[in-house]
């Protein structure tokens, strides 16, 4: 059942090229959309883009450094 | 005289407990459509007061408010019961229909006592749903649930007791946090409302509940809190924090976490979070999009509460370790937890985008810069921790091996019931602006809104696959502050309770030392061979006698 369609390497290349162009595409979309900001940050170019991406970067590093102090085995509490 | 909908789901508990069959299908479904339909056409105004204790209660009234939260919770109940039809612990359907109508009761209140009395009911029903799933580790979390929601219900007992004492009246309206009976009834509503650091009560206690039971779980006591914060402290700048605090947490324990209804479960918190910030906020537009936010949240976290107990009932597993690959056998139960996942991260085209960016346009609105970027960065991590990582590890991510097939007919009728309603809501929103508290000025679908939002969500996308190699899933939980109650007292408790032996035994082998000394001594004294035990002659006695004569004498001549 491993050559599901949907988990042929040549499909999950096929993919990425797919969410890269939506990607792309999504950030010109700026040059003909009018923009009506709250806040000057709004008016940098690809401004949410870079904001999605560092923030979430920003948040599995947290997470990451968070987790070496608190994680336990998951029978922590049974015992 | 108005029939008021909360009782007739507390009636139809009562029938669901001894019926069975078709005749319990029946009532399970159609009552609550009977709820939905009074909860719809129930005009403003109150409807029910008397008096009780010298005091005037209200049981029954309705405004705008209520009526949203009394439609979107009948509605959950009618899509809980089709979901659970299956389920074949007989007592959970009868406990949801008893904590889904005393939410009704809260959100029908018009004064606090009558708040209290199904504050204390949903807390009773709540924890009976937790008790059917019938494990041990259950029964264990449903405790510690249970005391949980006790000492909230005993903060909002002293608040509205004394609140009532000062202000002498029982109206519930907004109030300003200026007595110490406020702050206490502030405190239980946010116990309810999950917020930190009083939240891992929520991510303990729900994923043991049964397959069907967090679904119900999930819609009713957080939501009930943010109505009881939108009715009761509107534009507290204390709720702004608490709401940005909880939206955090949720996304950070989220992404630690291996447990896929635990993902969920902190999820949760995470998004009442942005309903408390909304109330913070307190503008018409943040109470707007809070209130609506907490009616599409029901319907998306119930879609990925059914996804995700569809799964565990038919492969019986939860930890993401287990799982993966699903979407081969079960690709139903995949699209509607897809649905579930897009909804939450407000995706254009679903009910969260409609909802959650009235709070964003608030914050905006306000010039809360800090507020605003915060709320971003947190939609992006929506779509971390919910929106991608729970479909992904559950359906995709490596063939675990697992060929389940889709749950029953009833179960998938309930997920596509409740998808439809997402991606309706998230197109024809005007029908869920109309029944809003305030009117409405907003038109979510702009394009540079659509781009924005499209920009921030799927360049989080990014990162997630990107860096996926972190995220790898382990046999780990990660500590929260339960810990505190579970681990940490507990251990307080013990060393004190073996303190306080020690002492008592110290303190008893004293007294049995000190009273070994006094029997000695006396036996030493009176003893066979003892001083006073002696045989004394005769004429000891005859000086004896004479000397106590002579003091007598002496004591008479002188006094």
């Amino acid at each position: 059942m491993s050559d599901h369609w949907l988990t042929r390497p040549s499909t999950i290349r096929r993919l990425w090229q797919i969410l890269i162009a939506v990607l792309v595409l999504t950030v010109l979309a700026e040059f003909v959309i009018e923009a009506h900001p709250h806040f000057a940050v709004e008016r940098i170019f690809a401004s949410y883009a870079m904001y999605g991406f560092v923030a979430c970067a920003a948040l599995i590093l947290v997470a990451k450094a968070l987790g070496l102090v608190l994680k336990r085995r998951d029978s922590y509490y049974d015992e | 005289m108005s029939s008021h909908p909360g009782l007739w789901l507390i009636a139809a508990a009562a029938l669901l407990a001894v019926l069975r069959g078709w005749p319990r299908a029946a009532v399970a479904l159609i009552v609550p459509l009977i709820a939905l339909g009074l909860a719809w056409q129930a005009e403003e105004g109150r409807h029910w007061s008397a008096r009780f204790l010298d005091l005037e209660v209200v049981p029954f009234a309705v405004d705008r408010l209520s009526r949203l939260f009394a439609i979107i919770f009948s509605l959950m109940a009618f899509a809980g019961a089709l979901f659970a039809l299956n389920q074949e612990r007989r007592l959970e359907l009868p406990a949801a229909f008893l904590y889904a109508g005393s939410a009704l009761g809260v959100a029908l209140a018009g004064d606090l006592l009558t708040v209290f009395v199904f504050w204390e009911v949903m807390a009773i029903g709540s924890t009976l749903v937790l008790w059917s799933a019938a494990t041990p580790a259950a029964y264990r979390a449903s405790m510690r649930y249970l005391m949980v929601h006790l000492f909230g219900g005993m903060l909002l007992f002293a608040g509205v007791a004394g609140h009532v004492l000062e202000t002498g009246t029982t109206v519930f309206e907004a109030m300003q946090l200026d007595t110490p009976w406020q702050v206490l009834i502030l405190a239980a509503f946010l116990v309810n409302a999950a917020a930190w650091p009083l939240s891992a009560w929520l991510p303990d206690a729900y994923p043991e509940a049964s397959w069907s039971g967090m679904v119900f779980l999930s819609a009713f006591t957080t939501k009930t809190a943010v109505y009881v914060l939108l009715r009761g402290f509107p534009g507290t700048d204390l709720l702004i924090y608490a709401g940005l605090a909880m939206v955090f947490y949720g996304i950070v324990y989220a992404l630690l976490e291996n447990d896929m209804r635990r993902i969920l479960a902190y999820s949760i918190v995470n998004q009442v979070g942005f309903m408390v910030t909304g109330i913070g906020i307190g503008t018409e537009m943040a109470l707007n999009g809070a209130a609506s936010h907490a009616f599409t949240h029901i319907l998306y976290k119930a879609l990925l509460l059914m996804s995700a107990g569809s799964v565990l009932l038919v492969t019986g597993k939860r930890k993401c370790t287990d799982l993966g690959g699903l979407f081969r056998t079960m690709p139903l139960t995949a699209a509607c937890g897809i649905i579930g996942a897009l909804a939450i991260s407000s995706f254009p085209l679903t009910s969260g985008f409609v909802s959650k960016s009235m709070i964003s346009q608030a914050a905006g609105d306000e010039h809360l810069f800090v507020v605003w970027m915060l709320l971003a960065a947190a939609t992006a991590g929506v779509f971390l921790h919910a929106g991608i990582k729970f479909p992904w590890f559950v359906f995709f991510q490596k063939d675990s091996g697992l060929r389940p097939s889709e749950p029953p007919w009833n179960m998938r009728a309930a997920m596509v019931l409740v998808s439809a309603l997402c991606i309706g809501l998230g197109i024809f929103y005007e029908p869920l602006y109309r029944l809003l508290p305030y009117a409405v000025d907003y038109e979510p679908y702009t394009g540079f809104h659509v781009v924005a939002q499209l920009q921030l969500l799927l360049f989080s996308g990014l990162a997630f696959f990107v860096m996926l190699g972190w995220l790898r899933r382990t046999l780990t939980i990660t500590l929260d502050v339960d810990w505190l109650y579970r681990v940490l007292f507990a251990a307080i408790a013990v060393r004190l309770g073996d303190a306080l032996g020690r002492a008592i035994g110290a303190s008893e082998a004293g007294a049995a030392k000190a009273w070994s000394g006094v029997a000695a001594r006396a036996r030493a004294l009176h003893g066979p061979r003892g001083a006073f035990g002696r045989t004394w002659p005769s004429g000891a006695m005859g000086f004896g006698v004479m000397a106590m004569l002579l003091a007598f004498l002496l004591s008479y001549y002188f006094f």
